[in-house]
């Protein structure tokens, strides 16, 4: 059967090309198309009957001439060619090679789709990566095989945080960051403008990491079509990585809400029922498909961490592409364009922001052992202080008592010297919890409850709070 | 009564097939692959399939079969302490058969066929008797926690002609056999089979008398639910539905836990899994895996399956409900079967009507909860199943259609607030948006078995929080200095009730589970600091000097100091209050007392 070529389109537009009378063509099966000017895409068949089989083009259906194409049918399923050698090499959303050199030998090809884990199969996530970043470590820490999104907006600089996570994430070992031999980054991109491209492909050389990133790219100015494919693809050699080759593999996917409109727009084609903004009702199966695959796996040395950055139009979290994500994910940071417009450097909003996994990889033999009530007790305290400024700006800072002038001055603090740390500070988790300390000491030990007496025996300041 | 027939069309999970004889709700096997599916409506002599795995590989002409039986689960020794996938598969089994992912078209028994179980008739049955469905042939001490009682099946009666000694036996063996009216024979085994889709049958439906303790006092002390009542947490994403639901498994007085993980994480799966078996039962204190269950359709398995995973944990649930025993079920979350549902109508071309959903959506739902309930069993015991929801609504929106439709079925509604959740009040259980249509009869339980002034003490702390909330109000527009000193009290000890009541970390050891007594304890605490700071207001204490008392941020940790068996220092710290206020008694009504520092603000 894949020999034979079939000629005999019957449509195609946004994206979907119809074919009659091709028996017993198989759903999922990968499709060569050649063009009238002898150009060859790839798709994926998605109906199959005997009359009408329909298949997705991820190049797109732009300048097919119906009655000059020609489909072959490969009798399998779409695979990614697999080899170690995918390592510093940049490939298309389909998984061929865009830097212009050959295309890897393949040792072994895996099915895009994947199949789901077994979830008595997984291991919990459990080990603290420091990144360095005291809004990340010190109160919404990120564990090896996590998935933890970056929710963002048009102009933060979500882009930044991304590459500071991957030029600092280390482990700890009693203290000590291990070495980065067993590390991988799989870069995926999804319509991404070529500045941003360049962003990223600039600051893993910076970091000295590039010979051990697979990129795969779409730019903004390629088929939409091919992000659906893309994540897929950049997950298998992700999988391949982590479950094949024992790698630790950080996978940094940007811009998932470009790829959830790629994704409306094909579903807007074929007529399936939408449900919120136009959005397909599956999506979120669909980017569950997605995110679920990464973790740990019992009995496997490696693991795949995710951090998808996701845009939310016009800064609306309720929007369905961060809003499903956050109930797939473990956790989200969430920027903030009050804080980045006040020059706080990474402008991560603490309080809608969480991390699901924190409670397992933090204390006492992985960070310290004051940390969860650290970090509670920032929460808390912060969120008191927000209160107290919009009451502030009700009746004016001169009415306020003597305590809700001391939580202005944390709030303050607590922004400028926690939260705003620059893109070339990286502070270990012990530095983190030491400035939390500082900073909570501005507020009387009475406003403390949630730490213990102990604690605050231990490391409240006196000299701050005067 | 199976029926050969062929492919024709395939399209995402919905297969149509050429099956002239087919029945809707009826088991099909599809393709070389034999993927699992159901009928779900017939046009002429083609059959509309839901199938339950990914049909990438399908081919049209690949042969389909009818198998005769709806979807069915297995029930008998054996199903605690597992973990099934929506279809029933063990998990544990399959990783062990197939490898960490999960293959299509396995199948594999529920139940562990080689293995024996120690059966013990019951005692008073003798061969001769007449039995009706539902009658309890014999026991197995399944573990140590439960004993499983082997029950006749509900649609067999008649005359018991036989009945295996003691002894050991497999699922498989018969351990007895019945003749029925019409003569014919009917083999008994430990294990049956019932249709997800149809609720067993009970003798009658009875009251819901004892409140469900499951040791969070936003729940008993608050918006208490009953055994056999039907709960339901919404919330936005990370509001705290998953960690309240574990709770209830965990600690709830429930004798049997069937956890539904619908459509949501795999390691949320995997830290019960890794949690449970370490963890004890506070009353039995026996590993609480042996009493636990659980079924997983996670959010990357396949969405029919989804939809067919609550009715097999529904399913499961009656059944133990049917041996007596007091059954909570847990589904996370009934969004995602929901939009399992409006998949499928979706691809089927019906009509939806709000967000997508199909016109059923509200019935579909109201027939599911209507599993739930307190029952006399067909063999004259009393059982229950409580089933508690977990539901999601897009962006946090409580009028979506789902929560909707399940706020007019539920009796109790905890509403989870993304602003608490945000400022890390856990539970993040919003007390003005949630109640429970139980608290008289939960009242009843609370004043016969801890405190007879229950009742008066809960509905004063909620109309505290309910009178900070007005005033708080009032102090975003003007200040605080509006308010009168009494006023500030109120606050004040609205946050007193929040922080040292409602608040209740499910990390924090001594405090993540809180017994009914505890409970009473703290409540009764907090309104006697209120109390007793009220009167020295109108002795003439300041409310600044009030507000200054050490004690306030002692009680807030009262909560995490003492454990539900530590209580006799709770109980000290409550006979310690009785000589400082007693002291400022003195200090204040004595003919020197201080003069009040100020003039009232405000009115
Ligand atoms: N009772 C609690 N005690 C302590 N922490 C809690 C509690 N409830 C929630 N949390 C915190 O909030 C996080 C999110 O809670 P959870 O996973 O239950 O949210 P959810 O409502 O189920 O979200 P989703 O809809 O996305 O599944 C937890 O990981 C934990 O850190
Ligand atoms: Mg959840």
């Amino acid at each position: 059967m894949s020999m034979l070529e079939y000629s005999s389109a019957a449509w195609a537009r946004g994206g979907l090309l119809a074919m009659r009378s091709v028996p017993e063509a198989a759903l999922g099966d990968r499709v060569v198309v050649r063009d009238h000017t002898g150009r060859s895409r790839s798709g994926q068949v998605i109906r199959t009957s005997a009359d009408l089989v329909l298949v997705q083009i991820f190049e797109g259906t732009d300048n097919l001439d119906l009655e000059r194409t020609w489909v072959r049918f490969l009798d399998k399923p779409f695979e990614l060619a697999l080899a170690p050698e995918v390592l510093g090499r940049v490939f298309n959303g389909v998984g061929q090679p865009r830097d212009g050199r050959p295309p890897i030998v393949a040792r072994l090809s895996r099915n895009v789709n994947g199949a789901s884990i077994n979830p008595a199969a997984r291991a919990y996530p459990r080990e603290f990566i420091q990144t360095g970043i005291s809004t990340i470590d010190g109160m919404n820490t990120l564990v090896r095989g996590q998935k933890l999104p970056v929710f963002s907006g048009s102009g933060l600089p979500h882009n930044r945080l991304a590459a500071q996570i991957v030029r600092q994430a280390k482990l700890l070992h009693a203290g000590k960051a291990e070495s980065h031999g067993d590390f991988a980054l799989v870069f995926a991109a999804m319509g991404v403008s070529h500045s941003d491209a360049r962003f990223f492909e600039e600051s893993f050389e910076e970091s000295g990491v590039l010979g051990q990133v697979a990129t795969f790219i779409n730019l903004a100015d390629d088929p939409p079509i091919e992000r659906l494919i893309l994540p897929r693809v950049a997950l298998t050699c992700a999988e391949y990585l982590a479950f094949d080759l024992d790698m630790h593999v950080l996978v940094v996917m940007t811009d998932m809400t470009y790829y959830a409109e790629a994704l409306r727009e094909i579903a807007t084609g074929k007529g399936d029922v939408p449900a919120r903004k136009g959005f397909p009702g599956y999506l979120y199966s669909d980017l569950a498909e997605i995110y679920e695959r990464a973790g740990r796996i019992r009995g496997k040395a490696g693991s795949i961490t995710l951090i998808p950055v996701v845009s939310m139009p016009s800064d609306d979290i309720t929007h369905p592409v961060p809003d499903l994500t956050g109930y797939i994910t473990e956790g989200q940071i969430v920027l903030s364009r009050e804080l980045a417009a006040a020059n706080v450097q990474p402008p991560v909003a603490v309080l809608p922001s969480l991390s699901r996994l924190m409670k397992d990889g933090i204390g006492e033999g992985m960070t310290r052992e004051d940390h969860a009530r650290v970090a509670s007790q920032l929460f808390a305290s912060y969120a008191k202080a927000q209160e107290v400024r919009s009451l502030a700006a009700i009746i004016g800072a001169e009415e306020l008592s003597e305590e809700d002038n001391r939580y202005l001055q944390f709030a303050e603090a607590f922004e400028n010297r926690f939260v705003s740390q620059g893109e070339r500070e990286d502070r270990s988790i012990f530095q983190t919890l030491d400035l939390a300390w500082e900073v909570l000491s501005l507020l009387p030990k009475e406003a403390l409850t949630r730490l213990s007496e102990k604690d605050l025996d231990a490391r409240y300041r006196q000299a701050a709070a005067e | 009564m199976s029926g050969q027939g062929s492919i024709l069309d395939i399209q995402g999970p919905i297969v149509v097939a050429q099956l002239p004889n087919a029945r809707t709700g009826e088991q099909v096997k599809l393709g070389k692959l034999g993927l699992m599916g159901e009928v779900i409506a017939r046009e002429d002599a083609r059959a509309i399939v839901q199938v339950y795995e990914n049909t990438e590989g399908l081919r049209p002409g690949e042969p389909a079969t009818a198998l005769g039986e709806p979807l069915s689960v297995e029930l008998g020794p054996g199903i605690l302490g597992g973990i099934f996938d929506g279809l029933q598969r063990p998990l544990e089994t399959m990783l062990k058969e197939t490898g960490e992912r999960i293959e299509r078209g396995l199948v594999i028994p529920a139940i562990d066929s080689a293995k024996k179980w120690p059966f013990v008739p019951q005692e008073e049955l003798k061969v001769g008797a007449r039995i009706g469905g539902g009658a309890i042939l014999g026991t197995v001490q399944e573990n140590e926690t439960i004993t499983h009682r082997i029950l006749v099946p509900p649609e067999v009666a008649g005359e018991l002609i036989d009945l295996a000694p003691a002894g050991d036996y497999t699922v498989d063996e018969a351990i007895g056999r019945v003749r029925d009216r019409q003569g014919h024979i009917h083999k008994l085994h430990l294990s049956s089979r019932w249709p997800v889709r149809m609720p067993r049958p009970f003798s009658k439906r009875d009251h819901a008398v004892q409140p469900l303790i499951t040791g969070q006092r936003i729940m008993d002390t608050f918006f208490p639910l009953l055994k056999g009542g039907k709960g339901a947490i919404p919330g936005p994403f990370g509001a705290g539905k998953t960690v309240l639901q574990q709770q209830i498994a965990r600690w709830s007085d429930a004798q049997i836990v069937i956890y539904v993980g619908c459509g949501e994480r795999g390691n949320e799966l995997t830290e019960v899994l890794d949690t449970f078996p370490k963890l004890s039962d506070p009353r039995s204190g026996r590993p609480l895996m042996e009493r636990t269950l659980l079924v997983a359709n996670t959010s990357n398995m396949p969405v029919v399956a989804r939809e067919v995973s609550v009715y097999v944990g529904m399913t499961i649930a009656e059944y133990f409900r049917d041996q007596g025993y007091d059954v909570v079920m847990v589904a996370d979350s009934t969004s995602r079967w929901a939009e399992a549902l409006r998949e499928v109508a979706g691809r089927l071309g019906q009509l939806p009507v709000e967000e997508g959903y199909p016109a059923y959506l509200g019935s579909t739902l109201a027939a599911f909860y209507e599993r739930a309930g307190r029952v006399e069993t067909l063999s004259g015991g009393h059982g229950s199943v409580t089933l508690i929801g977990a539901v999601s609504p897009p962006g946090g929106d409580f009028s979506e259609p789902v929560t909707s439709h399940t706020k007019d079925i539920i009796q109790t509604f905890w509403a989870l607030s993304k602003d608490l959740a945000d400022a890390r009040h856990y539970p993040s259980v919003d007390w003005l948006e949630s109640f429970s249509l139980f608290v008289d009869t939960a009242a009843r339980w609370w004043h016969e078995n801890v405190s007879e002034d229950w009742l008066q003490l809960r509905n004063k702390s909620l109309r505290l929080l309910t009178e900070a909330e007005e005033l708080n109000r009032i102090v975003n527009l003007v200040g605080v200095e509006a308010l009168s000193s009494q006023q500030r009290w109120t606050l004040e000890s609205a946050r007193l009730v929040r922080e040292g009541l409602l608040q209740q970390s499910a990390l924090e050891p001594k405090d993540s589970f809180c017994s009914p007594e505890k409970q009473y304890l703290l409540l009764s605490l907090m309104i006697d600091i209120y109390n007793r700071g009220a009167e020295m207001l109108r002795l003439g204490m300041s409310v600044q000097e009030l507000l200054r008392l050490p004690l306030l941020a002692k009680a807030r940790r009262w909560k995490i100091a003492y454990a539900s068996d530590e209580l006799e220092g709770l109980k000290q710290e409550a006979r310690d209050i009785v000589p400082l206020f007693d002291a400022l008694r003195a200090e204040y009504a004595s003919p020197t007392a201080k003069k009040p520092q100020e003039q009232e603000a405000g009115q």
